[in-house]
């Protein structure tokens, strides 16, 4: 094998396991990979080599005794937002400067004891808050994809001499990449450019309005948010704590069934961890779909929506249909309020978690006369524009006099979302198909989102549904648009039924098959 | 609704964030185009429907009233700024 880095977990687990490669070497494959790419895509924030190496040596020996765990040697990028004991944990914010627990989350803890190995801790937007991964304080983080263009080469008529060739001129046609730097999407932006560009074999990431999905669909990666109280959220920076879920990003739909196996768990120290036992969901794969109800909501197909995203959507309707499944049109009649909903909810969430940060317990503290100005000070120079927006929301919402207008409203309006999707479930419908995203990747400080944050928010349109009911979704890739760029359709199942999304999505990615970025970097 | 400046700057003081004179007017318009979009919840009738408390119907999950952590003072102090012997210095707030 020449570059270890192109291996996917479950081709890496066997060969692990076969004792054809150690966790050392594959481990220092990507730290090398790390090393070239991540000037040029700032997609780690902190690589942790000597734990990296350290972890890997652990592996190695417990291989060789034949008592690998599930992710033995599985070299892992972890999103800036889970708590790693004595590791950089920012959440991607100058407010928590210098921040090292003396904890380690749920989550990462799980993935430590099957065996998995810490690269380093992945970029993303501040606090989980954006959708192209420019609000971190570490810098925006580059897609792997570039857009291309087809171009039409005429062939110059060349002579060589003895022994060479001749050509004849004509055209041919080449595909050339474009130079613009475009987002990853975001908040996972870190995770799902790592994991598109080699530079880990899967990562950890967070959901909380479609930071999964989104940036999966922005670089033809599978991302997985499973329902809310599958994966423990403690230990997680908390953002939105009713709607955030961790869940994996990965190259195809067995690795993200692989993770998210190792993520989950029963946690007592989360009150909302459900207590249901992890099923094996690599199994779901692989079984046919004859005769399952995949529900076409009707209200997803939105105002300036590309034509292209229109024709995957079809696609993928056609290749359920050949494998079986009956398609069915539905109706969830409440999706246009859902967007609006959580833009109250989330920053209301927010601004009442992000009010620990006071320059007193951990992070940043700037000076002030008194307690109150070191205060306003602090968080002044430690949030960045979109944090210190949402918070201000938030508070607004929450402020006497508005509570009901705004904050109860939206509850309400949650809860008509959430019995939307409980109807068409009732009705026998087994899965929802849908797109990911309402375009492809953008441009790096695209004008019209900058002036405008709610056109930004667009972005989570198809995703943020889901959260708002607390459901798991699937981003899988299906496809290309004309400029090269990657596409992708979402999967919403019932809640605690990810077996059906992998079962689903695997069906999906054997039809479009699985894309890699060109390698300019 | 929407919120003029001087509402901005109160929201701003409740959230304990420190803005500046600019800062405050440009929150106003960012501010107010979010109100804006979110406005459209008004039109939905939700006579009769309950506020949402949980996505997922679940019992409170509860624990043994019993210790099960603690003596961690210097690991609960390690990240802060100031300290003295385990406690958070914070500026006087007594005079």
């Amino acid at each position: 094998m020449s570059d270890l880095t192109q291996l996917t977990i479950s081709q890496a687990r066997a060969k692990l396991h076969g004792k054809e490669i150690t966790a050392t070497e594959i481990t220092e494959a990507y730290l090398s990979a790390i090393d070239r790419a991540n000037p040029a895509l700032n997609a780690y924030v902190a690589v942790t080599g000597d734990k990296a190496r350290d972890m890997a040596k652990a592996s190695d020996a417990r291989l060789v005794k034949g008592e690998g765990g599930a992710l033995e040697g599985i070299p892992l990028g972890i999103k800036d937002l889970f708590g790693t004991e004595g590791v950089h944990t920012q959440a991607c914010s100058h407010v928590l400067d210098g921040f090292k627990p003396r904890y380690e989350s749920t989550v990462t803890s799980n993935l430590w004891a099957d065996g998995a190995v810490m690269l380093g801790k992945l970029n993303m937007d501040e606090f989980a808050m954006g959708s192209s991964n420019e609000t971190s304080y570490y810098g925006p983080v580059i897609n792997p994809w570039r857009r291309s263009r087809l171009d039409t080469v005429v062939m110059p008529t060349t002579h060589q001499g003895d022994g060479g060739f001749v050509s004849a001129g004509g055209t041919r046609t080449a595909r050339s990449l474009d130079n613009a730097q475009l987002v990853p999407g975001g908040s996972s932006g870190g995770s799902a450019t790592a994991v598109s560009a080699f530079l880990c074999a899967g990562a950890t990431a967070t959901d909380t309005g479609g930071s999964i999905r989104q940036p999966a669909a922005f670089t033809g990666t599978v991302g997985i948010k499973p329902t809310y109280g599958r994966c423990s959220r403690w230990g997680i920076v908390a953002f939105a704590s009713s709607l955030d879920q961790a869940g994996p990003i990965a190259r195809d739909v067995r690795d993200a069934a692989i993770l998210l196996k190792s993520m989950a768990s029963v946690d007592p120290k989360d009150t909302t961890s459900v207590d249901m036992p992890v099923p094996d969901y690599e199994a779901a794969i692989g079984k046919p779909i004859k005769g399952m109800k995949v529900g076409i909501p009707r209200e997803y197909r939105v105002e300036g929506m590309p034509e292209e995203i229109e024709a995957l959507w079809q696609k993928g309707i056609a290749w359920l249909k050949d494998a079986g499944a009956e398609i069915v049109d539905i109706s969830l009649p409440h999706t246009k309020y859902a967007l609006p909903a959580y833009y109250i909810v989330a920053p209301a969430e927010a601004s009442s978690n992000l009010a620990r940060y006071d320059g007193v317990r951990y992070g940043l503290r700037v000076p002030g006369k008194d307690i109150v100005d070191m205060y306003e000070k602090t968080r002044a120079a430690g949030f960045g524009r979109e944090v210190k927006r949402r918070i201000m929301i938030g508070t607004y919402v929450l402020s006497a006099g508005y509570y009901d207008a705004y904050y109860l409203q939206a509850q309400k309006v949650r809860n008509l979302i959430k019995r939307d999707f409980e109807t068409v479930f009732a009705a026998g419908v087994d899965v929802i198909l849908t797109p990911a995203t309402p375009s492809a990747a953008f441009g790096i400080a695209d004008e019209d989102m900058a002036a405008d944050p709610v056109k930004m928010y667009l972005n989570d349109i198809f995703t943020v549904t889901v959260n708002m009911a607390g459901l798991p979704g699937i981003a899988v890739p299906a496809g290309l648009d004309a400029k090269g760029l990657p596409l992708g359709l979402q999967l919403i199942g019932r809640p605690f039924d990810e077996e059906t999304l992998f079962q689903t999505a695997a069906i999906i990615e054997q039809a479009a098959g699985t894309f890699q970025p060109e390698k300019w970097w | 609704m929407s919120v003029d400046l001087q509402t901005v700057k109160r929201v701003a003081h409740l959230a304990r964030i420190a803005v500046s004179e600019e800062d405050a007017e440009r929150m106003t318009g960012e501010l107010n185009a979010i109100l804006g979009f979110v406005e459209q919840l008004n039109e939905v009738d939700v006579s009769g429907i309950e506020p949402m408390t949980s996505v997922t119907p679940m019992d409170m999950k509860k624990r043994q009233d019993v210790v099960t952590d603690g003596g961690k003072a210097a690991d609960i102090v390690a990240n802060a700024p100031a300290t003295e012997e385990n406690f958070f210095l914070v500026p006087k707030v007594v005079e």
